[in-house]
């Protein structure tokens, strides 16, 4: 048993799995397949079960309910030193004691490798740090401390590689250029990566597949575009992004489209997008995909019609409206600049129109600002 | 331009104000002057007696001389009792870091029944008067019929060291990252190789301090030692008993060379960890 799971490679399955803290679940019947040598990552707020889930897959935590599969190895009840399974921590846990060279090498040294300064070497190179290899921890920067950390793991070839919140203790252009550098790694290495974060603009940078974490299931899982593109629920909307959405009634069918009915105006909206299950609905647009147009310019596609600017925020490469609605709802709207020229000023009447292919619908009887008002910047979940 | 500026003259501060303005710079400095001349007086004038051409009393300076230093068991029974005295504190000390050492690890990183009543108990022979415990542990000996001597002393030691060990792991333990024991499991170590390469190296510091601190208290004790040591005579013993006739000057040259071994060990320690972090 012990050999067969840390042997075990292929895609890792949760099925049913659950974690409960008493009342509290923090993690609520979850099934998920992870294929291999992907890029998958985990995305929710404080406290939505992502850190529970990978501490499961690590082995730091018992499952209350439901299994663990490594390719066909159910690795439910092993102990996390007998998973093929590393973990790249939160605030990295390099062992302070040791020289960065017996950091990476530990791993190695625990499963009595041979050639261990070779890839310990090997590995440095990878990150860029082979001159570190026989200072202490504490002599790092945080960037260099994530690599190290990065590089402890990766060095033992895991068939899994689990990161908790891995850039989260690191400023902001350092974050976005270790994203980078993560990404490139993983297709270097070639490993599956599973990454938890709170950040929605980490995961959409490097994640193949997002699934999007909401109290301990999973609201909406796919690719990044299609997350963006093509929610769900109002949750996912509002969490990825932001997102107008606007009450109506579906009220008929135009082929391949739906006819939607908001507050007295109609508009079009593919069939695939619509997640509604009855006639009520919330047509859902991106504030980018709008476009604002005087009164009397002709416009083409979904049209909305007696707007008014309320606000006007000029920001380098857009520009932010807030347009007041006939019926009172302000809707975000964000134009270009790349015409160089802010056209419209506060108090302009205007259209609001867009293309109907953009447009996503939800489920009428939601909670139309679910997930806007979470504060992913609360980092720690315990 | 600017020559043309007359310059006021700097207005002179008055006498008074100056030595105000002087004590309150210094005042720090003069406390703690004078806060190290009271704390290192007895210090000195003990390694300075140490150097007494005494004879019998050592009260009266009476002249300088390096015999004292060269011949410190020279008084009659003073390395008798040192050597009682490290014996006891060796001994005290590994039993007492070995099961306080258990014990703080077994509070500070388990849950079971019946914890928070022994981490309080834990602290019952601290909070003992010293004079109390002694007698209890006189008595209990007594109706054990052991008589007072070596081993009562060593296990009376090692009675109030062990609380003083746990005290002292169970802050180490209490600062260690759980995180880091985590890492090392999910790093292919088992149970028993965590232990032995990530939780005991970083919590060896303090089992170190916890030794160190066991030592003294018990070479230090006299009134548990009183009690249950007998004829035995230990070094802080030796000292109380000849205090009434005179304490020999070997006295003074073996707590001076204490006071001295020890002040190397702080320096030695500070410099060694001073170029670990280096």
């Amino acid at each position: 048993m012990t050999k067969a799971s840390i042997e075990a490679r292929g895609d890792l399955r949760l099925t049913r799995l659950t974690k409960s803290y008493g009342d509290f679940t923090a993690v609520d019947d979850l099934s998920l397949t992870i294929p291999k040598g992907s890029f998958f990552a985990l995305l929710g707020p404080s406290g939505c079960g992502k850190t529970t889930t990978l501490r499961m897959i690590a082995g730091l935590e018992e499952p209350t309910a439901g299994s663990i599969y490594l390719g066909e190895t159910d690795i439910t009840t092993t102990k996390p030193y007998q998973r093929p399974i590393n973990t790249v921590f939160q605030n990295y846990a390099l062992f302070p004691h040791l020289t960065i060279f017996e950091n990476i090498a530990f791993g190695l040294r625990r499963r009595g490798k041979s050639d261990v300064k070779e890839a310990v070497e090997k590995v440095l190179n990878l990150v860029e740090l082979p001159h570190l290899a026989q200072r202490k921890p504490t002599q790092l920067s945080g960037g260099q401390q994530q690599r190290i950390a990065l590089a402890r793991a990766i060095v033992n070839r895991p068939a899994l590689l689990l990161l908790d919140e891995p850039l989260g203790a690191l400023d902001l252009k350092l974050r976005r250029q270790m994203q980078i550098e993560l990404k490139w790694i993983q297709k270097e290495v070639g490993l599956t990566f599973v990454h938890v974060t709170h950040d929605q603009e980490e995961a959409m940078t490097m994640a193949d597949t997002i699934a999007v974490m909401n109290e301990g299931q999973i609201e909406q899982m796919g690719s990044p575009a299609d997350l963006y593109d093509n929610p769900e629920t109002a949750y996912v909307a509002n969490f990825l992004g932001q997102s107008n959405l606007i009450k109506g009634t579906i009220s008929g069918n135009d082929g391949d489209s739906q006819i939607v009915d908001l507050f007295g105006q109609k508009i079009s909206l593919p069939k695939s997008r619509s997640h509604a299950v009855d006639n009520s609905t919330y047509a859902g647009i991106r504030p980018e995909k709008f476009r604002i147009s005087l009164l009397e310019t002709p416009v083409k596609g979904n049209v909305l019609t007696g707007g008014r600017i309320e606000d006007v925020s000029y920001i380098g490469v857009s520009t932010q409206y807030q347009v007041e609605m006939p019926w009172g709802q302000e809707l975000m709207v964000f134009e270009q600049n790349d015409d160089g020229v802010a056209p419209f000023k506060k108090g302009d009447a205007v259209n609001i129109s867009w293309e109907p292919a953009f447009t996503f619908g939800l489920r009428g009887d939601e909670d139309a600002t679910a997930g806007s008002e979470v504060a992913p910047e609360v980092l720690d979940e315990e | 331009m600017s020559q043309k500026i007359q310059q006021a003259p700097i207005p002179t501060i008055p006498l008074g104000a100056r030595i105000q303005r002087w004590v309150g710079r210094n005042l720090i400095k003069i406390y703690a002057f004078i806060a190290f001349t009271y704390l290192f007086i007895p210090v000195a004038y003990t390694f300075a007696f140490s150097f007494n051409d005494s004879g019998k009393s050592n009260l009266i300076w009476k002249g300088f001389t390096l015999d004292n230093w060269r011949n410190p068991c020279g008084a009659p029974e003073v390395c008798n009792a040192l050597g009682n005295s490290i014996k006891i504190g060796l001994i005290a000390t590994i039993f007492s870091t070995i099961l306080g050492t258990m014990i703080a690890f077994a509070i500070g990183r388990h849950k079971f029944k019946g914890r928070s009543t022994s981490n309080l108990l834990i602290f019952l022979p601290m909070a003992t008067p010293e004079i109390v415990l002694g007698a209890s542990l006189l008595s209990l000996f007594l109706v054990l019929e052991i008589n007072p001597g070596f081993w009562p002393t060593v296990i009376a030691h090692i009675v109030f060291c062990i609380s003083f060990v746990v005290v002292t792991v169970k802050a180490r333990i209490a600062s260690l990252d759980p995180k880091l024991e985590q890492a090392a499991m999910d790093l292919y170590a088992n149970e028993f190789q965590t232990f032995r390469r990530v939780t005991l190296p970083l919590v060896a510091p303090g089992i170190a301090g916890a030794a160190l601190l066991a030592f003294s208290l018990s070479f230090d004790d006299f009134i548990i030692t009183n009690f249950n040591s007998g004829t035995l005579t230990t070094f802080p013993k030796f000292i109380y008993i000849s205090a009434a006739r005179g304490i020999p000057a070997q006295a003074n040259v073996i707590g001076s060379a204490m006071f001295f071994l020890a002040l190397t060990l702080v320096i030695v320690g500070q410099l060694a960890n001073r170029r670990r972090v280096r």
